[in-house]
């Protein structure tokens, strides 16, 4: 994983090693005898916008802290813009934070509170007044500068302090699960308007969130966490589409994961049927998790009447329940080769139409094989 | 997962945070107030104690003498004291026990002795260390210093200081000493049984029952703690004394003694209990009643089921809170407890009476000890509560129940009367002008400045302690309790400030007062300036109330976003300026609380300051307890009261103020 994580994976740009703004080097962090982030490296490009994805207790946040400087690091360096920051006190750093409670303070007004930063740093009053306008317009609150924290909406709340984080034009903005406090509906409409700003503003931003969703949609760069360390760090469609680990594949989207063997030249055998996979580095004849997305799975009908791709890849299965969930169906499969693991698989309502789907029908369906991942299977499973 | 990465931290020294000008400055504070804990707790605290543990014994051998004939020709013999001693027995041995200025003459050494006669006598020290007066003249060495008989007769040793338990020894076979613990454990037993019993119906009636004029209720019931602990003796002499109004009540036991110290001191702690018993049943949880009902259980069976349980630990604490403050009261058994001796006041009379401080702090040290457990237990409990507090839970709502809210009603106004009844007789004693013989209303009584005690400067002194130390102490408690809150790392520091501040809640004001003695009272400390002064009154009445001061501007400050330092940092902004613009102005109304708790208790307090008064410094709380001393019960009454109206007046202001600010700081409260 080391190898992948020091990687530069910058945004689409070809950066080199040294034009890396953010770079974090073998950082750890202990808490008594506790390790909550082992060896730790990465580097962020500047303007880019990246996710810190994972559990609870991945360490994601003791991360965030670490290169704020709220909590330093015990080991390891954290560099800024070409400067060791290591263990420069948060004021020494150069940085804008949003937290989950949004840390607005209750007893100044919205326009102190965007000001409070500005007021000592050498500008005028006008010019303080101009940039808390311009900070308000900027966060679509315009009217709202003479209220009161407490006044707003938990939405407009987290667009204040948004505002206030990026009033001094810091070079690093970091986004402490900024928008879990909030209603979903509020939450999906923030993701853009965030995205939307720092896409403006061009600050390198680093975002810790839980949510797979939010960081899907927003991040150009996610980093995986788990445990401590870093699991895989990529794009959006990466993470999704070539999951390094098992534990990327389940932690995001939905996986059917089934034990299997795996075969010469790439095969893998769940139950008793052999399929093409994806392959990887595992050698034959180990015990393995065999995984395929609930979307990727291609539904036939009893009789295949279209041409199949990789007709070896294909099972007769039995729905034994479905679920409708809006925009498609969720499916359980029997298969009778597999074994008695079942396979989820979502079909689109149009697929479910046209091949007259239902419970207790029979039908094949294929596994494409690069869409079928073997992971290594972990000890105790 | 990798291969690479191994699963232990790399050797090396873990990385150190370069401090910042703020981690600096705020490390500065906390370290300026633990120095000044230090100064006005820890180190009065280790005078004392190493004074309970010290002993002052005469030693013969220090000294050797010569005699010379009638004609006053010596023949060289040297004789040892402690040789003549043993000789003749003339000395006992318990006669050699002593204290630090105890004085031990030599002339029983010589039973023929006469200051007239013509006998020359020489004296020397045995070691270069030997101390002995002539007179008033201090000797040292070695040297035979040679005195006529007259002259010999004014020899005195000094006694030696040495560590040891005798003291202990002492005290504890001394019946009449060690009987005062069983009399203290007895009476706080007893009073805490029954003020948790009646605090807790009290409360039960508040928050259980639809009936009338519970505002009002509450409000009576927390009166007591408007006036100084001694004030109900003072109104038990004048309903149950020897010229008592109820006299005949008492079927010819007398109040003064046990009755009388129970008596009040369920007056005095009522409020205490009351309080924190309401906050227990103010959080039990609406839907466990409501289980209740649906399983049919009985009324009683829901309260032994359902109330007690949730209420223990209110229980536990409010008792180990009331048995502190009786065991360790002063005031109330100095009025009333007539011959029956208990712990506290035994401290009083081995000091102020016999002058005797050695004693005086062995009696502090076994006064600490019930103090200190009562103390651990009631801490370890809160931390409990809070857990239970912290749970979800829906508030109960009383529904109106015609028979059990006329109950309720009838339970509170007796207790309503009992507490009302004690203040009225103080304030109807006060304005008599010659109780029983004379009826007639006066204000004789309130002409202080003819008593002994102080007079009116010393209730203008009460008021002026009351003011600086609602100040000085809030201002060194919140920003205290700020800085250990709020600083990063910097564990060891933090920690002994907490120590420090939990430690004035254990320490009974007695003993602090004794080991302010010791302390402030040392010739060679440098703060010895302070001794007898109002500032050291205001300084011993800051650090016995320091505790609950300091848990309150904690309380509050725990209300605050913890991350409100992490973002004043991200936006290169000082501590203090957030300090000033919003810590301060959001914690107001915890601050105004602390205010009035400091002024109300340095109005009312007397244990701590009772050794610490000097006559420029009298206060309106030790006024009422000389007077009352010296038989002026009437107008020790009248100041006692003074003391309540003045207390009264504080918290109408204290909660003027707090609305008014309140209102004008903190419009961000209401949406």
């Amino acid at each position: 994983m080391l190898t992948e994580s020091t990687r530069e994976i910058g945004n689409g740009k070809a950066h080199a090693q040294g034009d890396a703004y953010l770079r974090i080097d073998s950082l750890w962090k202990a808490f008594g005898e506790f390790i909550a982030l082992k060896d730790i490296s990465m580097r962020i490009s500047e303007g880019e916008f990246v996710c810190f994805l994972g559990p609870s207790g991945c360490g994601k946040t003791t991360l965030l802290r670490a290169i704020a400087g709220l909590d330093i690091q015990t080991r390891g360096t954290v560099e800024q813009a070409g400067k060791d920051i290591s263990n420069l006190p948060p004021a020494e750093r150069d940085f804008g934070i949003v937290f989950q409670s949004y840390a607005l303070f209750p007893n100044l007004t919205i326009e102190k509170n965007i000001s409070f930063g500005l007021e000592n740093a050498g500008l005028s009053k006008s010019a303080i007044n101009a940039r808390v306008t311009e900070l308000l317009d900027l966060v679509g609150l315009p009217d709202q500068g003479k209220k009161y924290p407490a006044q707003l909406s938990g939405g407009q709340q987290q667009r204040i302090a948004l505002a206030r984080a990026i009033a001094m034009s810091p070079g690093l903005l970091l986004l402490d699960e900024p928008l879990s406090a909030l209603d979903a509906k509020v939450r999906v409409h923030l993701r853009h308007e965030v995205k939307d700003l720092q896409r403006k503003l061009g600050v390198t931003t680093i975002m810790v969130t839980h949510d797979q969703e939010e960081a899907l949609s927003m991040a150009d760069r996610i980093v995986v966490m788990n445990h401590g360390v870093i699991e895989q760090i990529g794009s959006p469609t990466d993470i999704y589409r070539e999951p390094a680990t098992l534990f990327v594949a389940d932690f995001i989207g939905e996986m059917n994961k089934l034990p299997a063997v795996s075969g010469e030249a790439k095969t893998v055998t769940i139950g008793r049927k052999a399929f093409k996979s994806a392959g990887g580095e595992i050698p034959p004849g180990k015990e393995v998790i065999a995984a395929v997305r609930p979307e990727d799975i291609i539904p036939h009908g009893d009789v295949v009447t279209e041409p199949m791709e990789e007709p070896d890849n294909s099972i007769t299965c039995r729905i034994t329940e479905m679920e409708f969930l809006g925009s498609f169906w969720r499916c359980r499969l029997k298969c009778e080769a597999l074994g008695e693991h079942e396979l989820i698989a979502d079909f689109s309502i149009n697929a479910v139409r046209r091949l007259e789907l239902a419970a207790e029908k029979e039908l094949v369906i294929e596994i494409p094989s690069n869409r079928l991942k073997v992971f290594a299977r972990p000890a105790g499973e | 997962m990798s291969v690479t990465t191994s699963d232990n931290l790399p050797k090396g020294r873990p990385l150190t945070l370069k401090l910042g000008r703020d981690d600096l400055m705020m490390r500065g504070f906390i370290l300026v107030i633990a120095l000044y804990l230090i100064i006005t707790l820890a180190f009065p605290l280790y005078a004392m104690l190493s004074k309970a543990f010290s002993t002052f014994q005469f030693d013969l051998s220090q000294v050797e003498l010569q005699v010379s004939d009638q004609d006053g020709n010596f023949d060289g013999t040297i004789l040892s004291a402690e040789a003549l001693n043993a000789q003749l027995g003339a000395i006992p041995e318990d006669e050699m026990a002593t204290s630090n200025d105890g004085r031990l003459s030599l002339t029983p050494l010589f039973p023929d002795f006469s200051f007239r006669s013509p006998v020359l006598y020489k004296i020397r020290g045995t070691t270069a260390d030997t101390v002995y007066l002539i007179g008033s003249d201090r000797i040292t060495g070695t040297d035979w210093h040679e005195l006529d008989s007259n002259t010999f007769r004014r020899v005195v040793l000094r006694p030696v200081q040495s560590v040891g338990l005798s003291n202990f020894t002492t005290y504890f076979s001394t019946p009449s000493l060690f009987r005062s613990i069983e009399n203290s454990l007895f009476i706080s037993t007893v009073s805490t049984i029954v003020t948790v019993s009646l605090a807790f119906a009290f409360a039960y009636a508040l928050s259980r029952s639809c009936m009338r004029f519970k505002g009002l209720f509450r409000l009576v019931a927390m009166a007591p703690i408007l006036v100084p602990s001694l004030l109900p003796g003072i109104a038990l002499v004048y309903l149950f004394g020897n010229q008592g109004m109820l006299k005949e009540v008492m079927m010819g036991e007398s109040i003064y003694g046990p009755y009388g110290i129970m008596l009040g001191s369920i007056f005095f702690t009522f409020p205490h209990a009351f309080i924190i018993i309401t906050t227990a049943l103010a959080i039990s949880d609406a839907r466990l009643y409501e289980a209740a009902i649906s399983l049919r259980a009985s009324a009683w069976k829901t309260f032994w089921t359902v109330t007690i349980p949730g209420a223990r630990y209110g229980l536990i604490s409010a008792a180990f809170v009331v048995f502190n403050l009786v065991i360790t009261d002063f005031g109330l058994p100095k009025v009333i407890g007539g011959q029956y001796n208990m712990l506290a006041v035994d401290i009083y009379k081995q000091v102020i009476g016999q002058q005797n401080f050695e004693m005086g702090a062995v009696v502090s040290v076994v006064l600490l000890m019930p103090a200190f457990v009562a103390f651990a237990v009631d801490r370890q409990v809160q931390k409990k509560q809070v857990a239970l507090l912290s749970a979800r839970s829906v508030v109960f709502e009383p529904k109106p129940d015609r028979k059990f809210d006329r109950i309720c009603f009838i339970y509170c106004t007796l207790i309503a009367i009992f507490i009302l009844g004690i203040l009225g007789v103080c304030q109807f004693a006060a304005l008599v002008k010659f109780w029983p013989y004379d009826l007639s209303l006066s204000l004789k009584n309130y002409n202080f400045d003819v008593m002994d005690g102080g007079g009116w400067e010393a209730y203008g002194n009460s008021i002026k302690l009351g003011l600086l130390t609602a100040f000085f102490g809030t201002i060194v408690v919140f920003i205290g309790a700020y800085m250990v809150d709020k600083t990063r790392s910097f564990r060891v520091g933090r920690g002994l400030f907490q120590f420090l501040a939990m430690l004035p809640m254990a320490i009974p004001g007695m003993v602090l007062g004794l080991a302010y003695i010791f302390f402030f009272n040392d010739p060679d400390n440098p703060l010895n300036a302070i001794y007898g002064t109002m500032a050291i009154l205001v300084i011993v009445t800051i650090t016995h109330f320091y505790t609950v001061s300091h848990l309150t501007a904690v309380t509050a400050l725990k209300q605050m976003d913890g991350e409100f330092e992490s973002v004043a940092a991200s936006l290169k902004q000082p501590f203090y300026k957030l300090f000033a613009r919003v810590t301060v102005p959001v914690c107001m109304p915890a601050i105004l609380d602390i205010a009035i708790y400091l002024f109300v208790n340095a109005m009312t307090t007397v244990s701590a300051v009772v050794f610490l008064y000097s006559t420029d410094t009298a206060l309106a709380s030790i006024a009422v307890l000389n007077m009352d001393d010296a038989g002026d019960i009437a107008p020790a009454a009248a100041m006692g009261m003074m003391i309540f109206y003045t207390n009264a007046a504080a918290r109408i202001l204290h909660l003027a103020v707090s609305k008014g600010i309140l209102k004008r700081t903190q419009a961000w409260r209401s949406r």
